[in-house]
């Protein structure tokens, strides 16, 4: 295929399948969306001391992301800039006070810049370099901005800053801190890493499909449901253990999914409202209430808790569950394998128990034993071998469309219309101007 | 050397179990507060509100074994089988009551429809004697490859 309009290949309420499948496609998505976007790279609590790093993704660039001595976090390309050797090899760690090179010993400092080559002197005189020479540094993000401890690069030197491209899907992280006494939240160290042997956009797609969970995990529901009134009957009232976030996929029908509701914003990002435990009144609830109430006062804690989020995506490639903490990153492999990179979060200064919430639901829903994932993942594998075969040259969005609701260049889906398919519009919307 | 063949035959009869997918009679081995406990990483202490890839008692193990059973499980839907082998069964400590603390090491083979995939690591197990033979108040799996990414997930417990 030569240089097609990938544009064309996108209308209101449909996509053709090679955008799925076209491994040309997919480097040019690469190039156009994940190497020009704001990318998340992690948070600033990974790396907390000097020299602290991760190793991260960016599209198909490995980057690394550090902490300097001067406190200050750098986004850097893992490449050497003699011989082109990755400068680590380790997923995370520690530098000390420098980066040094395994192939030739050179060595660099945390902001990139170069420390030291040997034999500068003798092996250099005369050559096109010098240790003056920009080439001769790691090369860094063109642009790293962190945002309430999350921290995004963007590989173009131009472009919106964070904030702008991020526009209302900030409130993922504005809704996540703000749950915290202390206005900030401290990443739990190890994250769950998971591959889908699939399109990375199909990730992005199921994460709001409000339709879904209740076909796709019917089983783990009944299964949590079942069990939940085994338990019902040996416990004495109101002590029964609930495993409500793993049952409601069973309980919640098809139906009741139209009332949640998608609100898309420009650049593909979207909400979807109505979080399943709203407002529990249980008495770790109401002692971590008292303990927002000191922080807040009244008025703002009533704000602070109102919130209505399920799920913030931040496209191209994150998923919030705010009031849950969860955060997963998605990392495109290549056309048909992605991983997802999956984080949760302390609220500093929330008392122990409102931790455990998020915490059980992080094991059972993220973890790489899933309940719920499991399904998911085998979805994204047929969908993927489906889309690949000759059997039809179109996926369908056009649930509820018609009825969405535009006004200030946002789009809502209708009252009781929770599970249009108006988010993968967007997205799609979102992926032909970047591809144009 | 009593104890040891003893211990020995119920690690085996635990894997087979597993390989068999005898779901319920596996569940019967735990004791009523048995833990199967899978950590992350080596170095976590214990179960209890941290991270886990398992952490499991008798009714999450029932719900677990609620789903795989569902007709709509989609993923349960491929053909897949897993073969374990235990070895290095090592009694660590032995109470005057009997229960005893042992570890060991197994490898797992896994078939998912046209995909092998690996899994090996160590068994560490809190044994409670009791008149009808053990009862596993704790299995922990150390897996060599926890901190690996998962091509795919686990599906049931290793």
């Amino acid at each position: 295929m030569k240089q097609a309009d990938y544009a064309s290949f996108v209308e209101p309420d449909r996509v053709r399948k090679e955008v799925y499948t076209d491994a040309q496609i997919f480097e040019r998505e690469m190039e156009r969306i994940h190497e020009t976007v704001w990318i998340y790279c992690g948070h600033e609590s990974q790396i907390p001391k000097a020299g602290d790093y991760y190793a991260v993704q960016i599209g198909r660039q490995p980057m690394i992301l550090v902490r300097g001595k001067d406190k200050k976090v750098h986004v850097l390309y893992n490449r050497c800039p003699h011989r082109g050797n990755m400068i680590v090899g380790d997923r995370k760690g520690n530098t000390g006070e420098q980066f040094r090179c395994s192939y030739h010993a050179w060595t660099f400092h945390h902001d990139g810049k170069l420390k030291n080559i040997p034999m500068m002197e003798s092996g250099y005189a005369g050559t096109r370099l010098n240790k003056d020479s920009p080439e001769l540094c790691l090369k860094r993000a063109a642009r790293v901005e962190s945002y309430r401890g999350f921290v995004f690069a963007s590989l173009a030197e131009k472009g919106p800053s964070l904030k702008e491209y991020l526009g209302k899907a900030i409130v993922a992280f504005d809704d996540m801190c703000d749950r915290a006494p202390e206005g900030e939240v401290e990443v739990v160290p190890n994250c769950f890493r998971v591959i889908q042997h699939s399109n990375w956009k199909l990730f992005m797609e199921n994460q709001i499909d409000a339709l879904h969970p209740s076909v796709t995990h019917q089983s783990t529901g009944r299964a949590a449901h079942e069990v939940e009134k085994i338990l019902a009957r040996k416990a004495k009232a109101g002590e029964a253990l609930s495993y409500h976030m793993l049952s409601a996929f069973a309980t919640v029908t098809i139906d009741k999914w139209d009332n949640f509701q998608t609100i898309n914003y420009p650049h593909g990002h979207c909400i979807l409202t109505g979080y399943m435990g709203l407002r529990p009144q249980d008495p770790d609830t109401l002692a971590y209430d008292k303990v927002m109430i000191k922080a807040y006062g009244k008025k703002r804690f009533e704000e602070i808790v109102g919130v209505n989020i399920h799920h913030v995506l931040v496209y191209p490639g994150l998923s919030v569950q705010s009031p849950l903490q969860q955060l997963r990153a998605v990392r495109p492999l290549g056309v048909d394998r992605t991983l997802t990179e999956i984080w949760h979060f302390r609220l500093k200064g929330a008392p122990e128990p409102i931790y455990r919430r998020s915490l059980a639901y992080y094991n059972l829903v993220n973890s790489p034993a899933t309940l719920i994932n499991a399904d998911d993942l085998e979805n994204f594998w047929k969908c993927h071998q489906g889309l690949s075969s000759e059997g039809g040259d179109w996926v369908s969005f056009a649930r509820h469309h018609g009825h969405d609701i535009e006004k200030d260049g946002t789009v809502e889906s209708a009252p009781n219309m929770g599970t249009s398919e108006a988010p993968m519009r967007n997205q799609m919307k979102a992926w032909a101007e970047f591809m144009r | 050397m009593k104890a040891q063949q003893e211990v020995e035959q119920f690690l085996y009869r635990q894997a087979e179990l597993l390989d068999t997918k005898q779901w319920q009679k596996w569940i019967d081995l735990f004791a009523a507060d048995g833990i199967y406990w899978m950590p992350p990483d080596a170095s976590y202490k214990t179960w209890d509100g941290q991270p886990a890839i398992f952490a499991e008692d008798k009714n999450l193990m029932t719900v677990r074994m609620l789903r795989v059973l569902h007709p709509d499980a989609w993923s349960q839907r491929p053909l897949w089988g897993t073969n374990h082998v235990v070895s290095n069964v090592v009694i660590r400590k032995i109470a005057g009551n009997g229960d005893v603390e042992v570890g060991s090491r197994f490898h797992m083979m896994e078939l998912r429809r046209d995909d092998v995939r690996h899994f090996a690591g160590s068994y560490f197990h809190v044994l409670k004697k009791s008149k009808s033979g053990y009862r596993i108040k704790l299995q922990r799996v150390d897996m060599t490859n926890a901190q690996a990414a998962y091509d795919y997930v686990l599906q049931v417990w290793v």
